[in-house]
């Protein structure tokens, strides 16, 4: 029968307390972390549904922007919804076949090039540039000389989306399998055929998630908007000339005013604005969901 | 109707060409456009935004530029308080954004069970959701006057001590001043920067990971010893991009900062920044104002610019060199 | 299964090849390390490893060898208790070392991996310098003494046979090794906390054949201090440096189409390569000779 090596003492109990602690307190740190990112998040959150719901309904919604001594209960933020939407939709249409398009070119046509590094590069540094900056150099090149109007304001959110667009679309398609690619291109397809009939349809879900961020994004930037439109309080339904407004805009301006009807008009703005921008996150979830049961 | 010849691409020019049919080539030109688009417009911004800017580097030359002296009544428009606002501003937010955001995507990566890490990278993303006006909206009419309070007690409590007092120190305080500006820049940038983090961290290999248990480190030994020193530079670059980003931040700084021109240590005083005069005077000014705001425009976008090359190349670099490795 | 015999580790193995080396260390204690009885490994609910029963003596070389699949990898990572690592796997049976229950209710894997160290199949030094590589593990056990960590790695380069290539370089990347090298860091860095038994998980496979006869060589001269349990994939390996050998064997369960690992036998290298009892390990070592 064998000997059973043993050692005077056969300890393999916990390790020295302070080892012990010191990893218990760096864990705790870090969910102290994130403690402090749901905090802010969590009272920002209880704040506008509070202060907003009150002041929220169908009148709200629909009825004109009153001058700010107005109390909370006249008025509403009619102009500044449509014109989020209006604004917002223009940008979209104006930025998303571009980003996509530059995108393609990144990923299908420049390749290993060095024209498409500097490209992809420059994009991931367009995403940097400040949003005032934009709206600075729309109003240097366009509202100068065709005044202030929706398009204008567009023209900047677009400016906003575009490189946004271009990098997420750049990653849906470098995950589309190469394959795809080779068997359309073995039926004898021009390129630009592959790219429509093959690449973008498998890509599609995650191109169209990537730009619905981008629009929420763009929903909620004010200072794009700041020197293109002009902020007033009529509604505009023509985009594409004279002043106009947004929710974020309004905000902003309300934001600043002393008067409490204004203000309380303002939470009522804070909350439409961020229920549509978790609607435009929660469908680009969705579509992201519903992609990935189509793909692989 | 003839048989198509497999060996003809359709819609080109004759059979067997070698020349692109035309369509493709269209869409190759106008897929090349669209990159370039980008590129032009960072030159556009550029060059559209000096030549507006222009007569403010003109009539004030680099001195004028440069000074602390902003006063447009006199039609002095001296630059520095509002580089320093933003310098400080940023500079709170990161010293505040970055420890938090390291220790989520330590959290994400190490501690966390798989099944748990999706719930909360979507309240992180939540976050990233709210708008930047609302954050503005919040901060000045909630955070600014619970803080004043706050801020007061510290600031009577330092005064006359030496460090704390030049920075925390100061009287009649509002709830406006840097120190909110640069709380609420932190909340903002924290999304970005724990997201580029977590991406960084995760690339460390896992069998050095079980190198390191394997010698019987703890998960806080083994974060040390082999994970961070991995990530380290990637960590940078993420600080970096965060820099850019608490930088350009506008209307959220532009509501909270306190809106007066001044240079000062007190962290607690109301002060200025780049993006937030910009955003608040520029409605109303003309003539030199104007370009001078311009002009504070044009070092934004470079400043901006140069942080977000540097980072970018510092997180392509540790990305291939830890593929490399 | 019979008992395995005592005797001393002999010399005349049947080499098919001439670069073949001759195992010369004097017999072993013959005392019990690790006493594994009726152990089962589980990753959720696949099961991995059934019913694996053995033991593994003092300064000997034991070497685990099967197919791929067979639970050797998996059994040799249940002695340091790294499969805790792996979310969802579950160990039941008696693993004993010592005397001691490995996965007793009071037992630290932490203290366990101190005294049973582990080297890898790919080497994996850290992204550090020689010398901080091989100080981790002393470090990170509280010696911040310079003097004595400088010893510590001389003694521990010395004893992975590394310390004459790299003595002047220390302050160098680990990265910056070759492989053969690059393992004998890692060899190193895990004698370097002292442990008592050295796991290793396939240490040659991913090295030529001149870095494989010199950790080979290595493992021959590491016995006498320590207690070697290697999973290997080359025959041949384990009859040149094992004293005994674990023959594993992937069982398929049509009806359910699991794969289970069992151990079908084990023995003295010399019995196993010679005159296996299982008609399986026959199979085994046979089909791969000659």
């Amino acid at each position: 029968m064998a000997v059973v090596a043993d050692q005077p003492n056969v300890d393999l109990r916990e390790p020295p307390s302070w080892r012990r602690t010191k990893n218990r307190i760096m864990t705790w740190l870090m969910v102290l972390a994130f403690v402090l990112v749901v905090v802010p998040l969590g009272f920002v959150l209880f704040t506008v549904i509070a202060k907003g719901a009150s002041v929220i309904s169908w009148q709200f919604l629909t009825a004109d922007i009153p001058i700010n001594v107005m109390p909370a209960n006249v008025g509403g933020m009619g102009p500044a919804i449509v014109g989020t939407i209006e604004i917002t939709a223009l940008a979209t249409v104006i930025a998303v076949p571009l980003g996509v398009l530059g995108a393609i070119y990144i990923n299908e046509y420049g390749g290993k090039g060095l024209l498409a590094q500097v490209v992809r590069f420059m994009a991931d540094v367009m995403t940097g540039v400040p949003s005032i900056v934009m709206g600075l150099f729309i109003f240097s090149i366009w509202t100068l000389h065709y005044g202030f109007s929706g398009l204008g304001g567009a023209f900047a959110l677009a400016c906003l989306m575009l490189p946004i667009v271009i990098r997420s679309t750049e990653e849906m398609l470098k995950l589309v399998p190469d394959s795809l690619r080779q068997g359309s291109y073995a039926l004898g397809a021009t390129k630009a055929r592959v790219t429509m009939t093959v690449v973008l349809p498998a890509a599609l879900g995650g191109i169209v998630s990537g730009a619905l961020l981008a629009v929420a994004r763009a929903a909620g930037e004010t200072a794009p908007l700041l020197f293109t439109i002009l902020t007033v309080t009529t509604v505009n339904k023509n985009v594409f000339y004279g002043p106009n407004t947004s929710l974020p805009s309004q905000i902003f301006a309300n934001a600043s005013s002393a008067f409490t009807g204004a203000q309380a008009r303002g939470w009522g703005a804070a909350l439409t604005l961020i229920v549509i921008a978790f609607i435009l996150m929660i469908v680009a979830r969705l579509v992201t969901a519903r992609f990935a049961r189509y793909s692989s | 109707m003839a048989k198509a010849d497999p060996a003809v691409p359709a819609g080109s020019a004759h059979p067997l060409s070698r020349r692109r049919p035309l369509g493709d080539r269209v869409f190759a030109i106008i897929a090349l456009a669209s990159g370039l688009l980008v590129l032009v417009i960072l030159v556009l911004i550029a060059v559209s935004t000096s030549q507006q800017a222009s007569s403010w580097f003109t009539t004030e030359g680099l001195t004028g530029v440069f000074s602390t002296t902003w006063n447009p009544g006199k039609n002095q428009f001296g630059a520095v308080a509002f580089i320093y606002g933003t310098a400080v501003t940023a500079v709170i937010a990161l010293i505040i954004a970055v420890p938090i955001s390291l220790g989520m995507a330590l959290l994400l990566t190490e501690v966390v069970p798989r099944r748990w890490s999706r719930p909360i990278v979507y309240v992180v993303d939540l976050l990233a959701v709210v708008p930047s006006v609302v954050w503005g909206l919040w901060g000045i009419l909630v955070l600014a006057p619970w803080l004043q309070g706050i801020y007061n007690s510290i600031a009577s409590g330092v005064n006359g001590i030496w460090l704390l007092g030049t920075l925390f120190g100061g009287d009649n305080i509002s709830g406006a001043s840097f120190f909110t500006a640069g709380l609420i820049l932190a909340i903002m940038i924290t999304p970005i920067v724990t997201s580029l983090t977590r991406e960084v961290l995760a690339t460390t290999p896992n069998i050095d990971k079980q190198g390191a248990y394997a010698l019987g480190a703890t998960r806080w030994e083994m974060i040390r010893g082999v994970v961070l020193p991995h990530s380290q530079g990637g960590i940078v670059g993420s600080v970096l991009l965060g820099l850019g980003r608490a930088m350009g931040e506008t209307i959220a700084a532009a509501l909270v900062i306190g809106s007066s021109a001044t240079i000062t240590s007190h962290l607690f005083a109301p002060g200025y920044s780049m993006p937030a005069v910009i955003a608040n005077e520029f409605g109303e000014a003309s003539g030199e104002f104007r370009a001078a705001l311009m002009g504070l425009g044009v070092l934004l976008f470079a400043f901006t610019i140069i942080i977000n090359v540097i980072a970018r190349g510092v997180v392509e670099r540790s990305a291939r060199r830890s593929r490399g490795a | 299964m019979e008992q395995p015999e005592q005797d001393t580790v002999t010399t005349n193995m049947p080499q098919p090849e001439p670069l073949a080396r001759q195992a010369a260390e004097p017999a072993t204690t013959g005392r019990l390390i690790f006493d594994v009885r009726n152990v089962s490994i589980w990753y959720g609910a696949f099961k991995a490893v059934a019913d694996v029963s053995m033991p593994i003596y003092e300064n000997e070389i034991t070497a685990f060898i099967g197919s791929s699949g067979s639970g050797k990898s998996t059994v040799l990572r249940a002695f340091n208790r790294m499969n805790d690592l792996i979310p969802g796997a579950r160990t039941e049976g008696e693993m004993d070392y010592r005397g001691v229950g490995l996965y007793g209710k009071d037992v630290s894997p932490i203290t366990v991996r101190r005294r049973i160290g582990m080297v890898f199949q790919k080497p994996n030094p850290f992204p550090k310098s020689i010398y901080d590589n091989v100080a981790y593990g002393p470090r990170i056990n509280g010696e911040r003494n310079k003097a004595k960590l400088d010893e510590i790695v001389e003694r521990s380069l010395r004893g992975a046979a590394l310390w004459d290539e790299v003595k002047n370089r220390l302050k160098m990347s680990g990265l910056s090794l070759s492989g053969g090298q690059a393992q004998r860091l890692c060899i190193a860095r895990t004698i370097a906390v002292e442990p008592d038994v050295v796991l290793m998980d396939e240490p040659a496979s991913a090295l030529d054949p001149i870095a494989t006869g010199a950790i080979e060589d290595l493992m021959r001269e590491l016995k006498s201090k320590y207690t070697i349990v290697i999973v290997t994939h080359n025959m041949q390996q384990a009859t040149r440096v094992s004293d005994r050998t674990a023959f594993f064997y992937v069982l398929t369960d049509s009806k359910s189409d699991t794969r289970t690992g069992i151990l079908v036998e084990h023995g003295t290298t010399k019995q196993i390569f010679e005159d296996p009892q299982d008609s399986r390990t026959q199979a085994y070592v046979t089909g791969r000779m000659g």
